[in-house]
């Protein structure tokens, strides 16, 4: 229908933005005895997710024009926002922004590298910055769900901990089952988007690319290389920054400071 | 065998409070040494300190002449043991958390070994049982038994017996009187129990507000 009324994309765009973001408030509106300070929150974040988004779009527009190695800035730049992101959900954890950074890097970065070298994302704009933008996000809140519960196992075992140094063993040895734990804690997430993949969602970019005329096929296939470039990202971050953790948990002294 | 001299903890910034000072002892092999003193009065800090669990800012630990800031943490660690309040089993079977300290510097010991210990502590057959099936008492016999493997110079007692109910108390309390007594333990000893120090200790060592308040032989600090 509001096709009819809006010829030119931008216009049709704006306008779609508008009913979605009417419906949302309408939804919270109806709902808003459950929680009346989402609904304040709501255009707050409606408007500053379009202002965002709007803006990326128009760099990403003004990028497809100039050099393709400018993509890898725009990379580097996400990560160190990534980085900062975790560093307040891990706010416990001492140099945890270090620490996020190194293992954001390392993951994402690997990964990416080796899908350019075999070609599985080209080095251009209009691919390189959307699916590396998908993968260091995913990495970051692997990241940050596996910080937050490495912290909470740490906190709830202080005496398991220190019973552990207290005869004789290593700190790495002393935290090693917790580390496990959270490892295998925050990968559950991107496991299961790999198993559910197709029966329970077909996620955004398959959508798009069969919206935008690729064959559905080759979409489909796209995006399981897509869900499990995130899971390797995530996973050999979280590997990283699980040998990281120990120098920001004990002391030199092997001496638990997170408690 | 243990000495320490105005050792003492303050809390780095922004706490900035001291839980411990200047406390000073000296303890020869095979003596027993009670820490009594009220709720809060640095009992516990004092024994972290010993071991090290705890870094303290002030004073020196000595273990048979020697700094223990030159020991390797882990080495003094096995050579001061610790019991602590709760046992903090490890999950898995008895027998796996008594050869948890051996197996940390790669000392296996034989399943004939573990179940001769065992009986020591009075838990005979129990050395596949899951830790999770353990009453109070006797998983605070298994972490006795667990510290004692070791086969430290120094035993620390963090209240050993008061998060336990009064049966299992007098059980666990008698095993480490006995253990003491035969092995000719040297052990610092935390504890509430005034009868406890009368029975067992040969020095006193009572603390109030992180300070020590007296210090001497048994005889003559309770009887003051």
């Amino acid at each position: 229908m509001l096709n009819h009324f809006f010829h030119s994309q931008i216009a049709l765009g704006i306008a779609e933005c508008v009913v979605t973001a009417l419906l949302a408030l309408a939804v919270m509106l109806l709902a808003r005895r459950r929680a009346p300070g989402l609904l304040k929150e709501l255009p707050v974040a409606e408007l500053r997710g379009v202002v965002q988004i709007v803006l990326v779009g128009a760099v990403l527009a003004f990028m497809l024009r100039g050099p393709q190695w400018t993509s890898l800035l725009v990379l580097a730049g996400m990560m160190l926002a990534a980085a900062n992101i975790v560093r307040k959900r891990a706010k416990h954890i001492p140099r945890a922004y270090m620490q996020a950074l190194i293992s954001i890097c390392t993951g994402a970065g690997i990964v990416l590298a080796i899908m350019i070298f075999f070609g599985v994302i080209p080095l251009t704009v209009a691919m390189l910055v959307p699916v590396g933008s998908m993968v260091i996000a995913n990495t970051m809140n692997t990241q940050s769900l596996f910080l937050d519960r490495l912290r909470g196992e740490v906190t709830s075992h202080v005496g398991e901990i220190e019973s552990a140094l207290a005869l004789g063993a290593s700190a790495d040895a002393a935290l090693l089952p917790y580390l496990n734990t959270a490892f295998r804690a925050c990968l559950i997430p991107s496991i299961d988007n790999i198993r559910s993949l197709g029966i329970v969602w077909i996620p955004g970019i398959m959508a798009g690319m069969v919206l935008s005329g690729a064959s559905p096929l080759f979409a489909a296939l796209y995006q399981f290389v897509v869900l499990t470039m995130i899971f390797s990202s995530s996973a050999l971050a979280c590997f990283v920054s699980s040998h990281l953790a120990t120098s920001r948990i004990f002391t030199a002294q092997e001496q638990l400071v997170l408690r | 065998m243990l000495a320490c001299s105005q050792l003492g903890r303050v809390l780095p910034p922004p706490a900035s409070r001291f839980l411990l000072a200047d406390v000073s002892l000296e303890l020869a092999r095979g003596e027993v040494i009670a820490v009594v003193g009220p709720s809060g009065s640095g009992k516990s800090t004092l024994l972290r300190l010993l071991n090290r669990l705890d870094e303290p800012t002030n004073g020196t630990v000595l273990l048979n002449g020697t700094d223990v800031r030159t020991l390797p943490p882990r080495e003094l660690r096995r050579r001061v043991g610790i019991v602590m309040q709760r046992a903090y089993l490890f999950p898995g079977t008895v027998a796996e958390n008594v050869i948890f300290g051996p197996r940390q510097h790669g000392r296996m010991i034989p399943s004939t070994e573990i179940d001769d210990l065992l009986t020591h502590v009075g838990l005979s057959g129990f050395a596949t049982r899951d830790v999770l099936t353990l009453s109070g008492g006797e998983a605070q016999r298994v972490a006795i038994m667990r510290a004692l493997v070791n086969n430290p110079e120094v035993l620390l007692l963090d209240e050993p017996t008061s998060a336990l109910d009064d049966a299992a108390r007098l059980g666990v309390q008698s095993l480490l009187e006995s253990l003491i007594r035969e092995r000719h333990l040297t052990c610092v000893w935390v504890t509430h129990s005034i009868e406890q120090a009368r029975v067992m200790a040969d020095k006193v060592l009572a603390l109030e507000s992180g300070r020590v308040s007296a210090y001497g032989s048994a005889a003559e600090v309770l009887r003051a």
